[in-house]
């Protein structure tokens, strides 16, 4: 089985003012603006690659204060302490 | 598979729905890529970690970010343009406990609001202000602002900033810091993720030094504003990278506790100044005392250097003494000397209205000018105190009791022309039972420490109060209350 990816993320639509900051922001490039139109008229961003760390820069980049979600893959008990030392 | 948990996603700081109009109320009013956004979400992101929200007052300015109270679930006041320091002063002043905030643009901070910051950072305001530097006026549509850097264009600087006819960009972050009180300045720029971070940790420690009640904090954010640059929101961050910075170098100006111990003064209320007894009354207490005392309107006039507001000043004296309610409300020229003066005092048994007394019960005319002036004005009834043995001849008042004291020449014979304004004082409590003389003695006895001239003011006092006595009552016209007429 492929490693699952340590994050996903939501982009919601209807928020999104499509100017591409978090597109140009993902460290390892899995957000882009989606070819098609929301209902305002701009192409949203979207999450098209199952590579995301939950890093969490695309929702503070992001001018808008709900078009991004960001989550990250619950950890078992024994990696959360190491996750907070490292 | 493992689940997913959300790590980052809108905080409750900002209002769930934003009522501004009613469509799009999911949506912030700021251009697609404006650092605005980015800003207050560094902002409402580090009140949630700090645990503030429900304590903070966001001031929010003129300029694009004009409706920021429409986005913070928190206090929100909106303030005039550039005066958001001030009003954030005083919000902070008078709840202590609160965290203000005090946002601004360039244009509203570094041009029409440059004094209230200069000044709210000098006497190191606990308040934190984040600035945020898009080099224009954005909400206007374009005009330079101090910030504009030299060759950018604007619609006020259409052939590029030209140092000598419009100055050089104003680097706010390093001017405050040449002050003594702000105790943090950084600047910092939402050009990309690396920055942002960094400015995220800056909002969040100015907001945890307000927190410890540390002092003036200021972030200044170099922001992008992609629709007046007519750049793509990318590239507008680009331009902040590469030419923004480099104008407005980054870092931490200042971080550093002030270096002087604060001088704390016990706060003392009126009555403990004047040494008198600032007890509450009870009613029985207040009705006896308002038996000694009589609620009146009074007008002083007469020329700069007759001690005119000073008599004013010891009447309300007196009357706070004796617990009335007072007023004083001088007028005066430009000049120290000479030229005309005059001041309103109220008595009253009630909380005063307005001090500004228009129709004077009396009216204490120390020369001819002014008895010319505002005799017109005395209420019907009303009294009248002149400071000449006669009135000039061809002036004659119906329905008001008018007593002639030449307080002048009184106080020449007792030794000093500066007394002419006690003599007078004497006269008035003789004539209208206001106050009583023991409190007169009282409060110029408080004042006066050279023992000379405190006998030749209680002489003063005693002549004013037997000129009327005698002079004026014994031989004069009867008056309504016996005064000369
Ligand atoms: C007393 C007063 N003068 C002028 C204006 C017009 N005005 C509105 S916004 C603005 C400039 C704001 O620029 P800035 O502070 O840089 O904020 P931005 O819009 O760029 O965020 C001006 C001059 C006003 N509203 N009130
Ligand atoms: S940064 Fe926000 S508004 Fe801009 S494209 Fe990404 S999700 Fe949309
Ligand atoms: S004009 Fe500029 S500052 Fe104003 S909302 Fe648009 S991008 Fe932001």
């Amino acid at each position: 089985m492929a490693e699952q990816a340590r994050g996903k993320v939501e982009v919601n639509q209807d928020e999104c003012k499509g100017c591409g900051l978090c597109v140009e922001s993902c460290p390892p490039k899995g957000l882009t603006l989606s070819p098609e139109l929301n209902h305002y008229g701009v192409h949203p961003a979207q999450y098209h690659a199952e590579i995301c760390t939950g890093c969490g820069i695309c929702y503070f980049v992001c001018p808008e204060p709900g078009a991004i979600t960001v989550y990250r893959l619950a950890v078992a008990k024994s990696e959360v302490s190491d996750a907070a030392t490292v | 598979m493992s689940e997913y948990n959300v790590s980052q996603c809108r905080t409750p700081v900002f209002f769930d729905r934003f009522e501004r109009k009613d469509e799009n109320q999911h949506q912030t009013h700021y251009c697609p890529g404006c650092g605005h956004g980015v800003a207050h979400k560094l902002i409402a992101e580090a009140l949630g970690e700090l645990g503030l929200q429900d304590r903070t007052v966001m001031v929010s300015p003129v300029g694009c970010s004009v409706f920021a109270y429409y986005y913070f679930d928190t206090g929100n006041v909106q303030a005039a343009h550039g005066r958001a320091p001030a009003v954030a002063t005083a919000v902070k002043r008078s709840n202590p406990g609160s965290i203000v905030i005090s946002y601004q643009g360039d244009g509203d901070l570094a041009a029409i609001g440059t004094a209230e910051i200069v000044h709210a950072a000098n006497r190191g305001e606990n308040i934190t202000v984040f600035f945020v530097n898009n080099s224009i006026y954005g909400m206007t549509g374009g005009q330079m602002a101090p910030t504009t850097l030299i060759g950018q264009t604007s619609t006020t600087s259409p052939w590029g900033r030209r140092p000598n006819n419009e100055g050089f960009p104003i680097k706010m972050a390093e001017m405050l810091s040449a002050l003594e009180a702000p105790v943090y300045i950084e600047r910092v720029a939402l050009s990309d993720a690396k920055h942002i971070m960094q400015a995220r940790r800056a909002v969040k420690k100015a907001l945890q030094l307000q927190k410890e009640g540390a002092g003036f904090t200021m972030v200044e954010i170099l922001s992008p504003c992609p629709t007046i640059l007519k750049m793509e929101p990318t590239v507008a961050r680009h331009w902040v990278a590469d030419t923004l910075i480099k104008q407005f170098p980054l870092g931490v100006y200042r971080d550093r506790k002030p270096e002087f111990e604060p001088v704390l003064v016990p706060q003392k209320g009126v009555a403990e100044l004047l040494g008198i007894s600032g007890k509450r009354l009870s009613d029985e207490e207040r009705h006896a005392r308002r038996q000694h005392t009589r609620a009146k309107t009074i007008k002083v006039s007469g020329f700069g250097g007759q001690g005119i507001l000073l008599l004013g000043q010891l009447i309300a004296e007196m009357g706070m003494r004796e617990h009335m309610e007072v007023s004083w409300l001088p007028s005066y020229g430009p000049e120290m000397r000479s030229g005309s003066a005059h001041c309103d005092v109220t008595l009253s048994h009630d909380r005063v209205g307005t001090p500004l007394v228009s129709t004077p019960d009396v009216l204490v005319a120390m020369n001819e000018p002014s008895l010319r002036k505002f005799a017109p004005h005395v209420r019907p009834g009303g009294v009248i105190l002149y400071n000449s043995r006669q009135l000039p001849e061809d002036l004659k008042f119906e329905g008001l009791t008018v007593a002639c004291v030449p307080a002048s020449e009184i106080a020449d014979q007792i030794g000093s022309a500066k007394v002419s304004n006690v003599v007078m004082m004497g006269a008035l409590l003789e004539a209208t039972d206001c106050l009583p003389f023991t409190t007169a003695q009282a409060v110029l006895s408080g004042l006066v420490k050279n023992r000379k001239l405190a006998e030749m003011n209680e002489k003063a006092l005693e002549a004013g109060r037997n000129y009327l006595d005698t002079e004026v009552l014994v031989g004069a016209v009867a008056g309504p209350d016996g005064c000369g007429e």
